[in-house]
């Protein structure tokens, strides 16, 4: 607050939660899920095939560490036939008038909010995060983009591409296990929309949504070969970008994962788009207002466990209002609930795996070792499944480990800076370049920041905010292409000059 | 210039009170308080409206909403039947069910606190009535001073004043300060104790979320036991975000000067489901201390007797109808 009297202030105490109005238990119904199957093949063609080789993975539930399917390693074999079904559908699919096109998407994108809850609850189990997340997050935001990007599907001729911009053929989409459905949307609607088909690959830790998606594609009698899913490891990924017949290739994922990508399709005629790691500042100056500014940092790197390459994991706060701020942050942590995913009231869900808990312990380790000041509130954690509590580290500095590396996970560092050129310079000084935050209730000081940071996204007084009409993407290592807005079509056409 | 906060006897507001020693440095002082963003304040009151309260839970949070309602009747019509039969409703808001707790407080206007005193004779619940020229306060500061001790008088338990919002929008905040003051003084009995002192800010009037922590913090200061969010006379009374703002407000103002204050939000709170989203808030933002009827009031008329529908749900598993409820 704007005084505060030291000597007469209580020390902070964090509003417990679990005191005398305690929580009932209100779980979803797992069953909602729908049927799971033992195990999956590939969705090729329209249909559901055996792998041509014989491994098979597992995906498992990451709260309770419970196998819930196993589903096919892809091999180069199964790859290629997918592309082959892809590249056989292109000639109709392409020639098809977007507003044809559109219809499908349209019917998927209902059909997607009819199924909702069932989608919800899948992606709670496989994914791990909070049913709270997936039902009121996820799944509107995937049926948004959808209904989004069948709007464009007749109106590419006015997109700013000059008159008839063509589709480019099959594309590739490899897509990682945070957001599973709604990566698979960001990438799926707008190939679709500009006319292309598409072979999927989803994480081998979160198939289980894509693989149902497929059934969507078939409810909503979507022409065979249009979507085909095919599932597997990095190898079954790289096996996809590599093949020669893919027009297109567009990553989600991990830097180095993503320089690899750039290499292998480096000299061919492939349309690549990145959308890869992140470092952002969330920047709070002494002027934000306070309470939102609090909320803005949890929801920055607290939402879906910080498995988030947006995610606001590096706080920058003016040093006049540190005390104050650190105060109203851990009172508010200390009120985050962390559990079970399918308790509608559970704030932060699992881990999504074992190795991704671990590199988050390894790296939260390196914060101590470097000198950092680690916090965390008091919560009891279930016995199975993979969990960390949501940390902060305070007196970290722009040399730590944790001020530098992706860590993807609930843990947020705080440095501090003391005046606006210095929070910019902070800010920019990252090899990443995704996203942002500003806090300060002085429109001016937004703008003169904004205009300097280097980032694809910036926030002003909120954070990881989305929306299907918004262009995202990012700036250095954090990848380039834009995903999502009039933007979002680019990446899936030719707009060079080409056709005469 | 005026030296009354500081001056005054039981001055509260702890290192704040120097801040009222001018219009200047009161205005200073509240507009130097943070910013409240209006987006991101609605946003966490809608996120907190998503708590999934079940079972055991809700049992407990229906009985807690019961016994935090200002029961209140605040019509021209109000007689004194009326008001008997609203004290008989708070004493055993449900006559198939003993155990269902009492009310916090019956509200009415000043000249029914005879009567609902009289009614209530024997329990612990409170009489609070309404003052100042309620709900405008639009009448100079003799007659409202003396609506104020002519309530006391009577035996009221709690005052609800309404602050002049016609001064606080204007930038007079000294003047709301020192009305406040005023009215806390005529709060006093003979015996010395005095009558709770509950500030309505009518937030609806106020409009800006900037408005309303300015109010809570300039009643706070000034005194006020409880802050309130309305009237229940205007098209805009408490809200998820108004109130979310002033539980902030008083937490804030505790961790500054140790001082504990209520909130009370009245009007258009009518059914179960709004009842807990209000006890999230108070339980996530507030925490224990908070969560009983000396520190937290629904001012409410029809909320009781959906509460108790959905006790009567709970206890029994079947949902009786508004016929198995009493109408008062």
């Amino acid at each position: 607050m704007a005084k505060t009297d030291k000597k007469t202030a209580q020390p902070v105490q964090p509003a417990k939660a679990s005191g005398l109005f305690e929580y009932a238990p209100a779980p979803e119904s797992p069953a909602a899920a729908g049927e799971i199957a033992t195990s999956y093949g590939h969705f090729i063609g329209g249909r559901f095939v055996d792998s041509s080789g014989s491994e098979a993975l597992k995906t498992v539930n990451p709260a309770t560490e419970q196998v819930l399917a196993e589903f096919a390693q892809g091999t180069e074999e199964d790859v290629d036939r997918a592309v082959k079904a892809a590249r056989k559908a292109f000639a109709d699919w392409s020639s098809l008038p977007g507003s044809e096109r559109a219809k499908y998407l349209f019917r998927i994108a209902r059909i997607v909010q009819e199924r909702s809850r069932e989608l919800a609850v899948l992606e709670s189990i496989d994914n791990g995060k909070p049913i709270r997340e997936t039902r009121d997050v996820d799944l509107p935001l995937v049926a948004a983009h959808f209904f989004y990007y069948a709007g464009w599907a007749d109106k590419l001729d006015f997109a700013g591409f000059g008159p008839n911009p063509r589709p480019l053929g099959v594309a590739a989409q490899v897509i990682p296990w945070n957001f599973p459905l709604l990566m698979l949307a960001w990438k799926v609607a707008p190939a679709l929309a500009t006319g292309n088909t598409v072979v999927l690959k989803p994480a081998e830790t979160t198939p289980l949504t894509a693989l149902r998606f497929a059934d969507i594609c078939r409810q909503a009698g979507l022409p065979d070969g249009v979507v085909n899913i095919v599932t597997g490891d990095g190898r079954t990924g790289a096996a996809l970008t590599a093949h020669p017949d893919v027009n297109k290739v567009a990553f989600t994922g991990s830097t180095p994962v993503g320089r690899a990508i750039a290499k292998q399709i480096a000299g061919t005629r492939k349309k690549l788009s990145l959308e890869l790691g992140g470092k952002a500042a969330n920047i709070v100056f002494d002027d934000a207002p306070l309470d939102q500014a609090v909320e803005g940092i949890v929801n920055g790197i607290f939402f879906n466990q910080g498995h988030v390459c947006c995610a606001g994991s590096r706080l920058l706060v003016q040093e006049s209002i540190q005390d104050e701020l650190l105060d109203a942050l851990k009172r508010r942590m200390g009120t985050l609930r962390v559990g079970d995913p399918l308790d509608k009231n559970t704030d932060i869900g699992a881990i999504n795996s074992a190795a991704q808990l671990a590199r988050i312990t390894e790296l939260a380790a390196a914060g101590e070792q470097e000198g950092a000041e680690r916090w965390a509130p008091e919560c009891e954690l279930p016995g199975a499944g993979y969990w960390f509590r949501p940390t902060l580290f305070t007196g970290v500095s722009q040399a730590h480990r944790i001020a530098r590396e992706e860590i993807f996970g609930p843990v947020l560092s705080v440095l501090t800076f003391r005046t606006p050129a210095e929070a910019v310079e902070k800010a920019n000084n990252t090899p990443f370049g995704l996203s942002a935050g500003i806090w300060t209730e002085k429109g001016s000081r937004i703008l003169w920041t904004a205009n300097r940071l280097r980032a694809g996204v910036v926030w002003a007084n909120t954070f990881n905010k989305f929306d299907p009409t918004s262009p995202f993407g990012g700036y250095k290592e954090s990848g380039y292409g834009r995903e999502g807005g009039r933007h979002g079509l680019e990446p899936y056409l030719n707009v060079e000059a080409l056709d005469v | 210039m005026s030296t009354l906060a500081a001056n005054a006897p039981g001055a509260t507001g702890g290192g704040l009170a120097d801040v009222a020693a001018s219009e200047a440095t009161l205005r200073r002082f509240l507009h130097g308080l943070p910013g409240v963003d209006q987006v991101g304040l609605e946003s966490r009151a809608a996120t907190l409206g998503t708590r999934s309260i079940k079972t055991t839970a809700k049992a407990f949070a229906i009985d807690l909403a019961i016994s935090m309602i200002d029961l209140t009747t605040l019509e021209g019509a109000d007689t004194v039947g009326k008001v008997r039969s609203l004290c008989a409703k708070g004493l055993s808001p449900d006559p198939t069910d003993r155990t269902a707790p009492h009310v916090a407080a019956i509200c009415v206007y000043p000249d029914m606190v005879a009567t609902a005193k009289d009614a209530l004779r024997g329990s612990d619940i409170q009489v609070a009535s309404v003052a100042t020229a309620f709900p405008s306060g639009r009448a100079g500061m003799p007659v409202k001073l003396a609506d104020t001790a002519e309530a006391v008088a009577a035996g009221a338990d709690e005052i609800d004043m309404v602050i002049d919002r016609g001064a606080f929008l204007s930038g007079r905040y000294l003047e709301v300060f020192e009305e406040i003051r005023a009215v806390k003084e005529a709060c006093r009995r003979a015996d010395g104790s005095s009558a709770h002192l509950k500030v309505i800010f009518e937030t609806g009037e106020l409009q800006t979320y900037d408005n309303v922590r300015r109010a809570s913090w300039l009643a706070m200061i000034a005194g006020a036991d409880f802050i309130k969010t309305s009237t229940g006379k205007v098209a805009v009374n408490a809200t998820p975000p108004v109130t979310l703002l002033m539980l902030e407000a008083v937490r804030d103002f505790r961790a500054a000067t140790g001082t504990q204050v209520g909130v009370k939000p009245a009007g258009g709170i009518r059914t179960t489901k709004d009842a807990m989203k209000y006890l999230v808030m108070v339980n996530e933002t507030l925490g224990d201390d908070w969560l009983s009827p000396h520190w937290f009031r629904f001012g409410a008329s029809s909320l009781l007797n959906d509460l108790l529908m959905q006790r009567q749900k709970l206890r029994t598993g079947r949902y009786s109808g508004p016929d198995y409820v009493t109408v008062d």
